[in-house]
């Protein structure tokens, strides 16, 4: 099983970084040479950025409980007022790509589609704000690739196994060391954005109005992105978390495991089962 | 080590990638079981793909995927449009409970001068399995390429299909096997590392006893790219 720990020693015996490891792993499994995965990641990158430029113009999803918000927030007078510039993008674009998934449009599963709009927020939010190129975010998504993959492996991305701690948990603590990587910070501080990040997250439950991806899914997508730019700013200051990543990742599934099923993407308790949640699913009949 | 690809991805329609783009891939599969158009479709959900189908566009990804749309196809959302500007006639049934998985359906299509009966299922993260076929109970994920053969129960059909593989420099990774003894019919599964040449598939199909020979290609990232 493949493990923060892992990636990091590889990355400073190699005198490289996260992505550099992750990008030969992939590249040495599946048989193809780094310049192919490259490629590829760059494609993924494209559809995802395709996601959020659609998002933000607006839909109707399936439930109608969002569809606007994207497009709504960005345009409103106060955005930002309080994030600055990157956080009113990250917020953004989390919320577009988010709704674009609950639109019926194409979207990344990063790493699942309810959680679609965290990579990408934080990574083009950032590129926005020090003018990373394509290039770099298709390293800073090799990164991630890597802590999601360690996430798999070792525990769950799946909120029906999890929770949500599984699926924007895990897209928020990869976001958040990609993010650290891109600004120059060491693998050990990526692992550290990594621990913290899934350290705010911890027993996030899945509990969907109605079975449907749109609430509270949507607006969690901002919230998985921000607390990525939280856990990046301070593992990037030098602060690191106690508990390591690896810990961490586990302490995830025993979280999981030992959450209700009740709580983990069946509807049945939480949110789902608030009057105006009940109110909601008897009148669209689902 | 998985695929990066498999975690930070597939690229699909929203918003579910086992109610959505699973869908889509059944609807897809079992157009290719069918091996030629659909013209008409009875789909049968059971379970969770019966309940909350709908608000995942279930229904849509699934009549998408018969006409032959993959799962990151944008017109999934109006497939039901599509299917009527190409002719595909479709009923859905409420099938309740059924006991493989929580996110199945039976669809039977019906082409020209084919019909064909299948149970799929979405096992997660847009991953398919098929369950049976022609009530025919079987296990197959077409994860790799597959090569489906439709066959009599009759000695030496195994040996023979192996060894028009193997003389073709394919190398078979898993081979199953599933037989009915009411019907006498058999269904043969080679899943290889290597694509199948039409001209493979063609002797295939020319073989004693064959009736049909199905081919699904890998889905491997990589290979969609090239």
């Amino acid at each position: 099983m493949l493990t923060v720990k892992h990636l990091i020693d590889e990355a400073n015996k190699n005198k490289c970084k996260i992505s550099d490891i992750v990008c030969r792993l992939q590249s040495r499994e599946q048989q193809v040479d780094e310049y192919q995965t490259r490629k590829l990641m760059r494609s993924t990158l494209e559809t995802m950025r395709t996601s959020v430029k659609n998002g933000l113009k607006g839909g109707v999803s399936n439930g109608g409980l969002c569809g606007k918000l994207s497009k709504e927030y960005i345009k409103h007078g106060r955005s930002g007022i309080l994030l600055g510039k990157i956080g009113k993008d990250a917020i953004a674009y989390a919320l577009a790509a988010a709704e674009h998934n609950a639109c019926m449009g194409k979207i990344v599963a990063a790493p699942t589609a309810g959680s679609c709009g965290i990579l990408p927020a934080v990574l083009l939010a950032a590129q926005n704000e020090f003018e990373f190129t394509d290039e770099e975010l298709v390293s800073g998504l090799l990164n991630s690739a890597g802590i999601s993959l360690v996430v798999a492996e070792n525990a769950s991305i799946s909120g029906a196994k999890g929770g949500c701690q599984a699926e924007c948990g895990t897209a928020s603590a990869a976001a958040a060391s990609a993010l650290t990587e891109l600004m120059g910070g060491s693998p050990e501080m990526c692992a550290h954005a990594c621990a913290i990040a899934f350290k705010f997250i911890l027993g996030l439950t899945c509990d969907p109005v109605a079975g449907l991806v749109e609430v509270p899914c949507v607006k969690r997508n901002a919230s998985g992105a921000v607390n990525a730019l939280v856990a990046a700013e301070l593992a990037l200051c030098g602060i690191e978390s106690v508990i390591p990543a690896d810990e961490v990742i586990s302490a995830m599934k025993q979280t999981g495991e030992l959450m209700s099923i009740s709580l983990k993407e069946t509807s049945q308790a939480g949110l789902a089962v608030t009057p105006t949640a009940l109110e909601i699913t008897n009148r669209l009949g689902l | 080590m998985t695929n990066i690809f498999d975690i930070i991805g597939p690229a699909m329609i929203g918003p579910s990638s086992s109610h959505t783009a699973g869908a889509a891939r059944m609807g897809l599969i079992a157009r290719k079981l069918l091996g030629s158009v659909p013209q008409r479709a009875e789909i049968t959900l059971f379970d969770s793909f019966a309940q909350t189908g709908k608000g995942h566009g279930t229904d849509r990804a699934l009549v998408a995927g018969i006409l032959g749309f993959e799962p990151d196809d944008v017109r999934i959302r109006d497939s039901f449009k599509y299917a009527e500007e190409m002719g595909l006639d479709f009923i859905f049934i409420d099938g309740g409970t059924n006991d493989y998985h929580p996110n199945t359906a039976r669809i039977r299509l019906y082409g020209e001068h084919d019909t064909i009966d299948a149970i799929i299922a979405s096992v997660g993260g847009g991953m398919i399995r098929i369950m049976e076929i022609n009530n025919m109970p079987v296990s197959i994920n077409a994860e790799l390429c597959t090569t489906i053969i439709f066959s009599k129960d009759k000695k030496g059909t195994v040996a023979r299909a192996a060894t028009i593989l193997t003389d073709n420099d394919v190398n078979i990774a898993f081979m199953q096997l599933f037989r009915s003894e009411k019907t006498g019919d058999t269904i043969m599964v080679f899943e290889t590392d290597q694509t199948v040449p039409d001209t493979v598939l063609d002797i295939l199909k020319n073989t004693d006893y064959t009736s049909k020979v199905i081919y699904i290609n890998n889905t491997s990232s990589y290979k969609n790219e090239r």
